[in-house]
Parts: structure tokens; sequence; C-alpha cells
């Protein structure tokens, strides 16, 4: 095994395997320190599983409506260990994808816990024993990504049995009866929406006034009333006290505007973020510094303050999202082999969240349009008018532009519906390029597409909204 | 298969060419490159060449007809191809450009002023995208956001002169906001902080541009009304005039003893007035400049034009780099020029690209008068006799030989002050003719 490459990455998670192949791509020979399986979280135990498990829910949703639809399939049933088995099947495909990728460009997997030493090499304590140093001539690369973070002052703590995070619930052989999610984000919401498809009594609890905070007001709605209507008890502004586990489960102490309140639950989901994990990587001693939030600190380049050392992903800074680590190891890896690569503008990383209906956001809200003084036109588009939407049952949501009101620029945009995860990037790429709300009308939308709201929406910030 | 042969525009300005002379007839076999017709334009007899190689089947026009640019004139092809479906339609559209220079409409150069508006020197077509001899911006395609198009649409800003930083160059919201501080105010700063002692270097580094190139530097709201005003109450190009008297004693003696060292060494006295304007203009770069329209271009090479009287009219042939030229060298090309100027036989980019013009009536023993300046030049020198004068010389009557020159100044671009400056440098080193040698 060689044990010299030009580059060594810690961490095969998506920001760690797209920057090996990036550089791989521009001449490098690179080696990549995985400890686990190869795609990281993402494809393992994040991004992936949860979305296949996101299907199953939506299938199961569709189903107990399916007699509406002319289609009578018998009674609907729900097999929580089914779902999640094939999950994993998903899950393991797209890892061995990931290897199949470092195959085909030459990369070398080093399995095992890797641990930065200076002068650019890596101790890598190998996963069947023994250890090995690895030398980078050009650089190292850290994308050792994030983990759960769990509340202990409030007694949440994560126990991975009946106080749960992300990953453990994705391998729950059976969903539980009574379950508290704790965290109404991005991952909170999705779990609360399977759980729910698949029989779980859920309580979706959330500090702050409103579910998916960092979402548009109105996305929240849109998302907080249809799990309301499926069942979901939505508890945002719940200040939890605490949480103790006991025989009957895990009893949580919480007020919701001064009303105390108590829920014994099954189970409990802590989604109340994800940490960096920066400890045991030596990066002290190598030189590399973090922020006062505790992630790694890195300027445009993806550069640590150590020389020859970059940090991508999860570990290196918000928003933790895959899509934003990969383009980070592009950057890398394109910095590492001299190119110069375009700073990324981390204000036009969208948003995804899978739940159902889902939600989808680039740029910013209305409220950030306010606080910022902006002068900001608003277009919205219903999917209730949508007669693409109509004709899958699937009227819930809405599309909404933020434009700038002089230049007609696109300030912010945020779609709650049924494929808004995918429709989001018509306006990605405008909002990339500049474009301003004429330029996406000017383009003609098929008929019938869920696309068309989003045309109907730029008319509207422009006053000429033709199906409302 | 046949091909149409149509009037091509054999000069930049060229709208229309008179067929001199068919230099093939019906049935000749043509090869491309070969001369078909001598084509009278509005500068010069020029060739039209064959494009392709065939026989020359049809030729459509007579000898003595006027066409425009674009019509049908002959038609090339197989000799025995049938080219009645080719004479059936009439030429739609001019081909693209074939002439040196590429077409560019005539509109901006008034047509009495022969001489077309500069194209940047021959040296810096290499390293510049090729720009319209025409004063006024064309429209040209800038990789830039629609947002960005947007904010300097409304802030009159040239999109051609935003540095982008975006993708390849693009250039964004960002790009055009920063432009809207202005070059001229940040390049200016610049300089001051550079050299705080040296106030008069500093503005030369503000103005000048690299070699071979052009810096453009975008009007000043105050700029832009001068331009406006002036240019609203009298003509499009606002004059004014500025003599001098100048000493020729030591010239005159330069010249008696150059000519004496035998021909090889003979020069003329238009040759040393060009030369001084030439170095001139590289110590005043403010007047090696145009107006156009929404900022002024200060041109990084010095080309010279001299008029030229011809039969009908007169023509301005163009020492280039004149500045950086030797006596000699200056003295030989300008003959050349204006021998082939008088037989009609100057090419299109050797009557194009001044910078500045030199007008010399003397040797019509006019002692002064004033030229009209050639759009988009921002200066010409209007040059008279040299004549034995009484003057007076430390209280006392003298007779010297001395010249009277007038520089015509667009006042949109030379102020005043500006244009005495550069016309002092010309009288020193015409007063003073070693000075042309540091």
């Amino acid at each position: 095994m060689a044990t010299t490459f030009d580059v060594v990455i810690i961490g095969a998670g998506p920001g760690g395997y797209v920057s090996a192949i990036r550089a791989a791509q521009l001449g490098l020979t690179v080696g990549v320190v995985e400890k686990d399986k190869a795609g990281g979280v993402c494809v393992n135990i994040g991004c992936i599983p949860t979305k296949a498990l996101l299907h199953s829910a939506e299938v199961a949703n569709l189903m107990r409506h399916a007699k509406d639809l002319g289609v009578t399939a018998g009674e609907v049933q729900t097999d929580y260990g089914v779902a999640m088995t094939r999950s994993r099947k998903v899950a393991e495909q797209n890892s061995r994808g990931v290897d199949f990728l470092f195959k085909k460009h030459k990369i070398e997997m080093v399995k095992g816990t890797g641990k930065l030493l200076p002068g650019r090499k890596v101790a890598v304590a190998k996963a069947e024993g023994g250890t090995v140093e690895l030398t980078a001539t050009k650089a190292v690369v850290i994308a050792t990504g994030s983990r759960p973070k769990d509340l202990p002052q409030l007694g949440l703590t994560i126990d991975r049995s009946t106080m749960i995070s992300s990953d453990e619930a994705l391998l729950l052989q059976a969903a539980p009866k009574t379950i508290a999610v704790v965290g109404a984000g991005a991952v909170g919401c999705e779990f609360a929406d399977v759980f729910n498809a698949f029989g779980s009594q859920v309580t979706l609890l959330e500090v702050l006034p409103r579910i998916l905070p960092v979402e548009d007001a109105e996305m929240s709605d849109v998302v907080a009333k249809a799990f309301k209507r499926r069942g979901i008890t939505v508890a945002a502004g719940a200040q939890i006290q605490k949480a103790e586990k006991g025989k009957g489960g895990v009893t949580i102490t919480y007020a919701v505007g001064g009303k105390p309140q108590t829920l014994t639950v099954e189970k409990v989901l802590i989604a109340t973020g994800r940490a960096p994990i920066t400890e045991n990587l030596g990066l002290e001693a190598a030189g590399v510094k973090l922020t006062d939030r505790g992630f790694i600190q890195v300027d445009q380049a993806m550069r640590t303050t150590a020389p020859g050392v970059y940090a991508i992903g999860d570990v290196a800074g918000p928003p933790l999202l895959a899509h934003k680590g990969s383009r980070e190891g592009m950057v890398a890896a394109e910095a590492i082999a001299g190119l110069k690569p375009h700073p990324i503008d981390y204000s036009g990383v969208p948003g995804a969240t899978y739940c159902h209906p889902e939600v989808a956001s680039v740029g910013l809200t209305e409220e950030q349009c306010k606080e910022r003084k902006l002068e900001y036109a608003v277009g919205r588009f219903p999917f209730s008018a949508s007669g693409r939407a109509r004709t899958a049952g699937e009227t819930d949501g809405l599309v909404k532009i933020l434009s700038g009101k002089k230049y007609g620029e696109i300030l912010g945009a945020h779609i709650a519906g049924a494929h808004a995860t995918e429709l989001i990037h018509e306006l990605v790429v405008a909002r990339a390029n500049e474009y301003t709300v004429e330029e996406i009308e000017l383009a003609i939308h098929a008929h019938p597409t869920f696309a068309e709201a989003v045309a109907e929406a730029a008319l509207d910030a422009m006053g000429r909204v033709i199906h409302i | 298969m046949a091909t149409k042969v149509v009037m091509e525009a054999l000069s930049p300005t060229m709208e229309e060419g008179r067929l001199v002379a068919w230099k093939k007839k019906e049935g000749d076999a043509v090869k491309s490159g070969e001369t078909l017709a001598e084509v009278e334009t509005d500068k010069a007899v020029m060739e039209l060449v064959a494009r392709e190689d065939g026989v020359l089947r049809k030729v459509v026009l007579p000898e003595g007809s006027t066409v425009p640019v674009g019509a049908l004139v002959a038609i090339v092809g197989g000799a025995d191809e049938d080219i009645e479906s080719q004479l059936g339609v009439p030429a739609a559209a001019a081909p693209p450009p074939q002439g040196v220079g590429g077409r560019v409409s005539a509109g901006g150069t008034p047509a009495k002023a022969p001489v077309a508006a500069p194209t940047p020197g021959a040296a810096t077509l290499a390293t510049l995208p090729p720009t319209p001899s025409h004063p006024t911006p064309t429209p040209s395609r800038v990789r830039s956001s629609p947002l960005a198009r947007r904010l300097a649409a409304e802030r009159g800003l040239d999109l051609r002169l935003v540095a982008g930083t975006g993708p390849a160059g693009r250039v964004t919201r960002r790009d055009v906001e920063a432009a809207g501080t202005g070059p001229q105010g940040r390049a200016g700063l610049a300089a001051a902080a550079v050299a705080p002692a040296a106030p008069a270097l500093a503005v030369v580094a503000a103005l000048a541009a690299p070699p071979g190139g052009f810096r453009d530097v975008p009007l000043t709201t105050m700029r832009r009304t001068i331009a406006r005003r002036l240019a609203e109450s009298i003509g499009p190009i606002p004059h004014f005039f500025l003599t001098s008297e100048i000493e020729m004693e030591r010239a005159w003696e330069a010249r008696q003893h150059l000519a004496g060292l035998g021909d090889a060494t003979r020069i003329s006295f238009n040759d040393l007035i060009v030369k001084a304007v030439a170095l001139a203009l590289r110590q005043h770069p403010a007047v090696n400049a145009s107006f156009l329209d929404d900022r002024i271009r200060t041109y990084g090479d010095v080309h010279v034009g001299m008029a030229v009287a011809v039969e009908d009219g007169l023509i301005t042939p163009v020492i280039r780099n004149a500045d950086r030229k030797g006596l000699l060298e200056i003295a030989a090309e300008s003959k050349a020029l204006a021998e082939r100027a008088r037989a009609r036989r100057l090419a299109p980019e050797e009557y194009t690209g001044a910078t500045f013009s030199v007008s010399n009536l003397g040797m019509f023993d006019i002692d002064e008068f004033t030229a009209v300046i050639n759009p988009p030049e921002a200066g010409i020198l209007a040059v008279g006799r040299i004549a034995q004068r009484a003057v007076a010389v430390d209280g006392q009557l003298a007779v010297r030989r001395t010249m009277r020159v007038t520089m015509s100044c667009d006042h949109r671009v030379v102020d005043g002050a500006t244009g005495a400056k550069f016309l002092q440098s010309v009288k020193l080193m015409l007063e003073n003719p070693l000075a042309m040698l540091l």
C-alpha cells in the first residue's frame, strides 16, 4: 500500500469523496482515510436512507387515499422494519457506488481513524489493527464531518435506546408507539413525518416559535398545518424544562406560552443540531485553529491556519449540508492543484427538507428582507391554483419569490409543496446568475407542470399574475 | 456552386463603390484572391478580389456604375453551371466583412472630414478585441448578469469598462456597484497616494495608457456637463483655438546642416513639426485622446495624421508611433505616404487611426489659419508659413524666422490650459530642436 500521496483526505463523506475525485481528475494522487463506510453520514446514516424512509412514508400516505383515486388495495399496513431494511440496502448501494468511483479514479481508501500530524502527515489507526503513517506531499484535507448533538443539561442525553439520534432512528426495527421529536429543523420534521406515516403518535417539540425556524414563516405554516391534519402534535415555542427516563419511557416537562405540559413517550428523538468532529484529530498540535463556535477556521479556498492543511464540509462551518460540503471539496481540490476556484457564494446554498409537503429555499426569508430594510416585492403562487397540482392531489403549499423592488433581482425564493426540493433549482440557478424575475418569466414554462407555479410567482412579483 | 460577387466594404467608412474597371472579362478563369475589378471608394481606388476559384460567368454591372455595398456585381461559378437562379434573386445582404478593418457604418464620421476614426494601432490589434473605427461605442457581448446589465443601464455605465469578477470574468452586481465609485477617482487617489510630492507626475500616471493599449476614463458629472453644454453651444465639436508664434531660427539651421550632409539626411520642416507634436503628445496624454460620448479615451500610442491635399479634396495619412520614430524615418514615411495619397493608393489602415493631426499650409504662403478637427481626435495643429518677421528681442527690433501655429482643440476633452501647455511643449522643441533628442 502506498503511504505517500499528493493529497490525503480524512473522511469519505460527501465533502471528502467529492474532493478526492476532483483532485484525482486534476492528476493528483489521493489517499482517503475513512473509519467506516465510504459516503459518510450522507450516504450511510443521513440524506440517503432518510429519503428512502420518507419515500416509504409517502407511499403509505398515498395508499391511505388511494380509494379516492379509484384504486383499492385493501387495508394499508406498514412495517418500519421492512422500510428500514430497504433504506439500508439503498444506502449500501450508494456506498458501493462511492467505492466504485474511488477505484475508477485510482483513489486509495485507507480504513481506519486518521489523526493529523505536523508536516502534512496523517497517522492512521487501522481498522484491522496497527497504525500506518501517510504523507501528503501537497495537502491534507480534513473532512471529518459532524455528529448529532444532545442537550444533557435538560436530561436529553443520547443513550441509543430510548433517547436516540437520527443515527439510531434509521436502524429501528419497529416504529415506536409514541415518540417525541425534539427540534423541528429539517431532520426533526422529516422523522416526524416518517414515524407518523408508520403509525407512531408523534409530538414535535420546537423551542422557537415555529417549526422549520430557518425557513420563511409561510413555509413553516404550510408544513405545520399539513402535520396537524395528519395527526402530528406540533408544539412550537416549547420550553423544555427536563426529560426523565422512567418505566413507561421518557417523561418530558415543557411549557408552551407559560403553560406547563408533560408528555410521556416510548422514545425521544433528539434532533437539535449537529456538532463538528474536531477532537482527537491533532488539530492544535498541527496549528489548525478553530472558530468561536468550534468549527475549523478556513478561508475562501478552504485553507486552515496550518499551511498545507484544508478543511471542508460540516467540520469547516455552517450550513451543515452535504451539497455545501461537496462544493467545498471541489474548491479545496482545485486550490491544491494550483487552480483559482471561484469562491463559494454561501448565500446561494439551497436548503431542502423532504417531509411532506417538502420545503425548499434559497436566499433570504421575508423576515430577513424586513430586518435588512430591503425594498422588496413578494410574488406568490399557491399550488391550489395549479392545474397540475390538482391532478396530483397535491394542492398544499405555494411558491414565494422575494424580489428587489427596483431591479427585480431574486433576494430569496421559497417553495412548500410537492416536488419543492426539485422545483427550487430553477430559482437557485436564476439567483446564482443574477437573473431577475423578468428573465424567469420570459422563459416559457411547460403546461401543465408544477414549475408553472414558479413562473406565475415571478409574474406575481411584477404584479402580472395570470392564474389567480 | 456558383457564388455571387458583391460590392465589399473596402474601407471602414465605405457605403458605396464605383466600378472603375473590370480586370476580368466574362468567361475568364479566376482564382481566389485575383483582382476582378478596380473600385473607387470614398477614399481610394481599391481592388475587388475573387473569393472563389471558377469562371467569371456574368458581369452584372458595367464599368462606371456606382453601387451600394452588398449589391450584386458579378457571378463566379463553374464553366457550364446554371447561374440563372443566382441572377434571379437579388443579393439580400452584404457578405461578412472581408476588407481590412471590417465594415463599419459611416455615420460617425462627417463627410467633410476625410479621416476615419482611430482604430488602436496595428500593434494593439493583437492584444485588444477589434475596436470598430467608430467614435460611439457599439454594442458587443460582454459576459454579464441580467442584474448587472440593468444596474449599468441605469447608471449609464458601459459594461465593457467594468472588470468582471464572476465566473470567467462575468460582470456581476458587485462589479457594477464597485465601478460606480469611478475608476477615475480611484486611479487619481492611488496615484496621489503613491506620489504625494509630485502631483504633476500623479496626473500623468492617472491619464497615461499602457503602450499599445488605451485607457478609458469614465466621465465625471462635471465633465459630462461641460461636454453637453459646449456641444450645444457650437456644433458637434466645440472647437476653440490657441495660436502661438514659434521662432524657427534654430530649426532652420538644423535643417540646413542636415541637408548639407547630403540627400540622405534631408528632412522637411513638416517632419520636424510632426516629431515635435508626437513628443509633446507623449508628454501630454490628455491631448492624445478622444471624446466617446460617455467617456474620454486616452491612447497609449501616438499616431500623427498629416493632411495631404489631393485632387478634389484632402486625406490624412498617418505616421504611426511617430514619437518613437527618428526624423529620417518620419521623413521617409511621410514622403511615401504623401505620394501614395496623391495617387489615391492608400490602404485604409494608412489613413485611419490617427490620434492627432497636423495640417500645414505654409507652402501656400498662408501666415496662419484654423483647421477643423478630424473626429474623434481631440485636436489638430494648423501650421502657417515660416517667414522672416520683425520681432522684438531683448527690447531691440530684430528679424527672425517665425512660424505661426494654431491648435484647434475639442473643448470636451482639452481645456484651455491643457492645450496651452501642450502647445508650449511643441514650441519649446521647435525652438530648441536639440530638446527632441532628450
